[in-house]
């Protein structure tokens, strides 16, 4: 008997192998992968995974009193978990020391002198060192300013100011605040760009707005137009932003839906930007594909849901660079390095542990990334596996400058995904430094890489010229040589003959 | 003739090579070239076929060898035959169509003529593809311009070559023979408009016999 169950498995096993069907994946219940990079091509590469759900925290698992409703955002500082509950007007206050989640405090009113002492429809927090928090508390129509006892200090409220339209009710979504004190907010309806405020709360003006563009045909449609119907006509509106994030340097980084989907893959919507205090987009885009999320997806259909390219609500950036933004249309997570390379993407949609139903918000904490879910009330803490820390190492241990380091790690993620672009590139990069140019360009060639192949090929073609000098310059003398030679033969031969 | 006599003929390869040779005078000698081509016989179909041949060629070793940097070749979608007929069907078309009107107004050339001239045109586009796949594997992105240049050269030179054979089979002024290669494109045009045409009502009456076949065996079982 056991023989025979013996027998049968080894015989599924060789089905399955003959008909192509990889057993990993067929275990888990999906058909395809959980984790994918893109290639050269924009063909989806299976990958390992990079992260796995390490917790699963629902309202209950957290011992609430009352469960969450809609949670809109999440901060971390520190060990500090902030999770804004919308619904039930309170920030919920978390403590871990990595494996427990414990409350420390329910944020629903603060002291002071101001009114209402309470929230309204909160969607957003932020937190800095030393505590101090600021809280967007939309249906207020304020961004409060607390200390870390819960005082009231400032509010930040509807600039009094010409460039700002009176009428319109002020509305703050998100906020982050620098170094020095200074909030930039995105509000409902504003589409100029970040909110500025000083430290001492006064309105100093918007930055960041994308200049109007038209194409030329767009313009000459205009011209063509007559008042009434250029009246008509969608009004060209610069971008609104999303959600906000700030980095180590000051820089933020803001997402944005309101884009041309047929833009995305020329580079024209710029769904994710990197904003200096000029308000001027600084991020780098080297990678293969742009950074628009997915790089293939059904064309937008406003009938049917979850169609089109991804639509970023948050972004957040690791310590070293990487940034992480969350994607709404197929609730996925794509990760990119500072150079625009997309690292991994994953998630999906569904109750599954991984998968999301409306994920609001994400955030990190050292390397670990924490998605909180509006529609489930729930907090996914997900931490890198072996394969995912070691791109990350790969990544920090070349910026510092540790090439050899770097490409060992380089060749271990390798081990675990030959489909990995980025590490030939990284192993190319160390080769190069160490002149080993040809098998530098063999691994730049990999990847298709031809910045990279052209610079190792151009010190491999010379190094090649160099040693073999002397049969060049042989070959180009016999060339040259031998015909002549047989020429004055054949003529001294007509000579003897004809005498 | 028997085919073994054919093949042992010496003198039937010895004009083969001869007007294979004669390719690299029409490609430096246009006028003289093309007019000698045809009139005074100087060219055969079997060397034409060569050439045909030799840029079906030059075409697949450049897909398979030319240097990744200039080469976006997507592999799982190539093939092989599609490559070739990329090459053929044009070719074809091209020659159907320029024989088709020019044989209405006037021109000289015959079927035979008009492809032969349009054969022995590609020759300049082996003698420098063949080349380029060499020199491909040895330059950078940054020098990509020479390559880019020698590409530009074999085409142009080719289309160059097929403008002046047109003039000199058909016996045309440079006027007429450009205002013909405008009307065969059209002509090409119309040509394969008309082949999917064909294809698609062939391929829409065979569907309904086999749907037919089908339902009635459907109902039969």
């Amino acid at each position: 008997m056991k023989n025979a169950i013996l027998r049968l498995s080894a015989l599924l096993t060789a089905v399955c192998l003959l008909a192509g069907i990889p057993l990993a994946y067929a275990a888990d219940g999906f058909d395809y992968a959980y984790t994918y990079t893109y290639d050269y091509w924009g063909d989806q590469r299976q990958s390992p995974d990079a992260y796995r759900t390490r917790a699963f925290l629902t309202s209950a698992d957290l011992g609430l009193d009352k469960q969450m409703v809609n949670p809109q955002s999440l901060f971390v500082q520190g060990n500090t978990i902030y999770i804004v509950d919308t619904g039930n007007n309170r920030i919920i206050q978390l403590e871990t020391d990595g494996t427990n989640y414990t409350i420390s405090r329910i944020i629903d009113s603060f002291t002071g002198d101001t009114e209402p002492l309470t929230f309204n429809g909160p969607s957003d927090i932020y937190v800095d060192d030393e505590g101090t928090m600021y809280i967007a508390d939309t249906n207020n129509n304020r961004i409060v300013k607390l200390d870390k006892d819960l005082n009231y200090l400032l509010s930040f409220t509807k600039p009094v100011d010409p460039t700002f339209d009176q009428s319109m009710s002020y509305l703050p979504t998100k906020m982050v605040a620098d170094v020095s004190g200074r909030v930039f907010a995105l509000a409902q309806n504003v589409n100029k760009g970040l909110i500025k405020y000083e430290a001492d709360g006064t309105f100093t003006g918007f930055i960041g707005a994308s200049p109007v563009k038209y194409t030329w045909y767009e313009l000459i449609w205009r011209l063509l137009s007559t008042k009434e119907q250029r009246a008509q006509q969608v009004s060209f509106v610069p971008t609104e932003y999303d959600n906000i994030a700030i980095d180590e340097k000051g820089f933020f980084y803001v997402v944005t839906q309101t884009f041309d989907e047929n833009e995305l893959m020329g580079g024209g919507a710029e769904p994710v930007r990197r904003l200096n205090s000029l308000g001027t987009n600084i991020l780098i885009e080297n990678g293969n594909w742009w950074v628009v999320g997915d790089v293939q997806w059904a064309a937008g259909n406003t009938t049917i849901s979850r169609t089109g390219p991804s639509k970023f609500v948050d972004i957040t950036v690791l310590d070293n660079d990487i940034y992480v933004v969350l994607d709404e249309t197929h609730n996925r997570l794509f990760g990119y390095d500072h150079q625009g390379n997309m690292l991994w993407a994953f998630g999906g949609l569904g109750n599954a542990v991984g998968y999301f139903n409306k994920p609001s918000s994400i955030e990190h904490m050292g390397y670990d990334l924490l998605v909180l879910d509006s529609q489930a009330a729930a907090l996914t803490i997900m931490t890198p596996t072996n394969y995912g820390q070691q791109i990350y190492n790969a990544t920090e241990q070349y910026d510092r400058g540790e090439y050899d380091v770097s490409a060992a790690t380089w060749l271990e993620v390798l081990k675990q995904n030959g489909n990995y672009d980025l590490a030939y590139i990284g192993i190319g990069r160390a080769k190069l430094q160490q002149g080993e140019y040809k098998e530098a360009c063999d691994y730049f060639k990999m990847a298709r890489d031809d910045k990279n192949y052209s610079e190792a090929f151009r010190y491999y073609r010379s190094e090649l010229v160099e040693k073999n000098i002397g049969w060049i310059f042989g070959i180009a003398a016999i060339v040259l040589v031998v015909p002549m030679i047989v020429g004055r033969i054949r003529k001294i031969k007509e000579e003897v003959d004809n005498a | 003739m028997s085919i073994l006599s054919r093949l042992t003929d010496r003198q039937r390869w010895g004009r083969l090579g001869g007007s294979l040779k004669y390719a690299l005078h029409v490609i430096t000698h246009p006028f003289d070239g093309f007019w000698d081509l045809t009139h005074e016989k100087r060219g055969t179909m079997g060397a034409a076929n060569i050439i045909v041949i030799a840029v079906l060629i030059t075409r697949l070793l450049a897909l398979e060898h030319t240097a990744f940097m200039f080469n976006e070749v997507y592999w799982p979608s190539v093939n092989i035959l599609q490559q070739c007929l990329s090459v053929l069907l044009p070719l074809v078309i091209f020659v159907i169509s320029n024989w088709g009107l020019t044989t209405l107004f006037e021109g000289k050339g015959t079927l035979k003529d008009v492809y032969m001239a349009t054969a022995y045109a590609l020759t300049p586009y082996v003698l420098l593809q063949l080349p380029m796949i060499v020199l491909s594997n040895w330059i950078t992105v940054d020098e990509a311009a020479f390559y880019n240049i020698l590409a530009t050269l074999s085409l142009v030179w080719s289309g160059g070559l097929i403008i002046c054979g047109m003039m000199m089979i058909h016996d045309y002024s440079l006027a007429k023979t450009l205002l013909f290669i405008v009307m065969t494109i059209a002509a090409m045009l119309i040509v394969v408009f008309l082949l999917l045409l064909f294809f698609t009502l062939v391929g829409d009456g065979v569907g309904y016999f086999t749907s037919l076949y089908k339902e009635i065996t459907f109902r039969l079982y």
